[in-house]
């Protein structure tokens, strides 16, 4: 070995090291708290759900009741997501456009899902829907029981869901040009043909982006959910108190393996979601 | 038709169209109708029966009610989480802002990203992980037991549970404000002599301000009211290891409905508060556009 290669050796390593150190302080703590908090977890998780073997973690992925809340988790919440999805345009524009008495109450009150506590939502959706509720009592003569039913999950979900596509589309219905839609308008349009040519083209990816938003949260809620629905296995039982009864049980091999499937489907809806903003992206220019 | 006093564009319009402005008007408070009686349905409603259930027996039940032991340790440790977990996230939130902010580097749409994902993941996977990391048969579960330190059932678990659902709200908000405000007074600091804590805390922090108290505001919201990754972590130990959003699940289920409903007040009035601030803030900072 040449005396000279080395020193090089050492240099290169030492000037490695040399760059971690003198990583500003913000970088440091960034990189070790995100390590701690976020890298170190997930990889446990995937680890111990792999730990099973490929075999035993299919059965457990695909076993009936997994399978089942899967079904109740995804569907409900498209379902609702999609429902929201009208709704909460219907919502937007009319904050939007119009002005009426009490605006500004309903503008906050848009709000409530992101800042009343699961807990207290779900309390309070069980006694407002439940048979003898105020509103619940409205559906009961017709043999409509929503508490402690999916319909009750269907209901936690579209209240959690409900902000997402309202302040996804409010800054892009506000920033729209009033000019296009009364062009068109003069231009001999009727209002629904205005609506369907004109204004509903542009706001397709950011109602799109708010539904995946709300689906995703909609998906991974758990506190809400829990007290509302009856958690009734192959009824109303969700995913997430699946996995919640499973760590009961210290069926931590299970909790896992279910855990990592709704994991890498969050991933997999955080990425639809970029790619929805993307697409929203090209109409600003 | 035209008037000498011009009227608003809108107006002309309707002016010209007697019959389609009629049918508009129509449209107009059908749709304002629809909107209201959907937000009424599922959100103003049921907020308001909170507030119904725990006052309509008189204020009397109500303060017995917050004088249990039970309940009084969970409003403690509830604010005694909240108190060790916005400071931590609040810094962390500003260096990751300040790195993401201030630099541009292969991988910043992916470092973003990478902080939204606490949003994205459910927060019984969260408290899972937690577990699995730290629980007896978890990675450091050896380590901790030899120590005999208790992570997983007290209370460091449930504050590494909160602060992980929390972690991407200031980072969140502050980004976008320090983007905003550019770099040209940093560097005018800088050229004038100031080192990095004084162009930090004289001119950087100045400008965000506003953006770095909603994040703090939402911050604490939802460390105040995080159920389920502290519901798994924590054991629901009554007295010792139940937050405010447990205890209200705990009296629920324990049919205590009235105790149920006076914990649920507190937190929903946390929840006014919220919002009240919220407006404020977003107010204030509209406000400063509009001068600039």
């Amino acid at each position: 070995m040449a005396p000279s290669t080395l020193p090089t050796v050492r240099s290169e390593a030492r000037s490695l090291w040399h760059r971690l150190v003198h990583l500003s302080l913000p970088w440091k703590v960034t990189w070790a708290y995100l390590t701690i908090m976020l890298f170190l977890p997930a990889i446990a998780l995937i680890f111990r759900a792999a730990s099973v073997g490929p075999v035993e973690f299919w059965r457990i992925a695909t076993s009936p009741i997994a399978l089942s809340a899967y079904e109740v988790s995804f569907v409900t919440a498209l379902i609702t997501a999609a429902i929201n999805g009208v709704f909460g345009t219907l919502v937007a524009w009319v904050l939007v456009r119009y002005t009426f008495p009490g605006k500004r109450f309903f503008e906050a009150v848009v709000d409530l899902p992101f800042a009343l506590p699961t807990a207290v939502a779900g309390l309070t959706l069980a006694t407002v829907y439940s048979t003898n509720g105020w509103i619940g009592e409205l559906f009961a003569p017709f043999g409509i029981r929503i508490a402690f039913t999916r319909l009750g999950v269907a209901v936690a979900m579209l209240f959690i869901s409900l902000p997402f596509v309202v302040r996804t589309l409010q800054p892009v219905l506000q920033e729209m040009e009033k000019d296009i839609e009364e062009a068109a308008w003069s231009l001999g349009a009727s209002g629904l043909q205005t609506f369907l040519r004109v204004l509903l083209p542009p706001l397709i990816p950011p109602i799109l982006t708010g539904v995946a938003l709300g689906f995703s949260r909609s998906v991974g809620e758990y506190g809400s959910i829990v007290i509302v629905a009856g958690n009734m296995p192959y009824k109303d039982l969700i995913a997430p108190v699946l996995i919640f009864q499973r760590l009961e049980q210290f069926d931590y091999a299970g909790a896992a393996v279910i855990g990592t499937v709704m994991l890498s489907i969050s991933l997999l809806m955080l990425l639809v979601i970029n790619l929805l903003q993307a697409w929203g992206r090209r109409y600003e220019d | 038709m035209k008037t000498d006093n011009q009227p608003p564009q809108t107006q002309a319009h309707e002016a010209a169209l007697p019959s389609s402005a009629g049918k508009r008007m129509w449209v107009k408070w059908v749709l304002i109708g629809i909107a209201i009686a959907y937000l009424s349905l599922i959100l103003l409603v049921p907020a308001l029966n909170v507030f119904y259930q725990a006052f309509h027996k008189g204020i009397g039940p109500f303060l017995e009610n917050l004088t249990s032991r039970s309940f009084l340790n969970a409003v403690r440790l509830t604010l005694l989480i909240a108190a060790i977990v916005v400071p931590i996230n609040t810094v962390f939130g500003l260096c990751a802002a300040w790195a993401i902010a201030r630099h541009q580097f292969p991988g910043r749409t992916l470092l973003l990203s990478i902080i939204d994902l606490p949003f994205a993941i459910s927060p019984v996977i969260a408290g899972m992980m937690i577990v699995l990391l730290y629980g007896r048969s978890g990675w450091f579960g050896p380590l901790l037991q030899a120590n005999d330190w208790r992570i997983v059932f007290s209370l460091p678990a449930m504050v590494i549970a909160t602060a992980f659902v929390t972690l991407p709200f200031v980072a969140r908000e502050v980004i976008p404000v320090l983007e905003e405000a550019g770099v040209d007074q940093e560097e005018a600091a800088r050229i004038l002599g100031a080192n990095e804590w004084q162009v930090f805390w004289r001119v950087s922090l100045p400008n965000i301000r506003w953006g770095l108290l909603y994040g703090v505001i939402l911050t604490n919201a939802r460390a105040m009211g995080e159920f389920g990754a502290v519901a798994v972590v924590s054991g629901n130990i009554i007295g010792k290891t139940q937050t405010l959003p447990l205890f209200v699940e705990e009296a629920y289920k324990q049919y205590h409905t009235e105790a149920a409903y006076s914990a649920a007040v507190l937190l929903a009035c946390l929840a006014v508060i919220t919002i009240i601030l919220k407006e404020i803030l977003e107010r204030k900072t509209k406000i400063k556009e509009v001068e600039e």
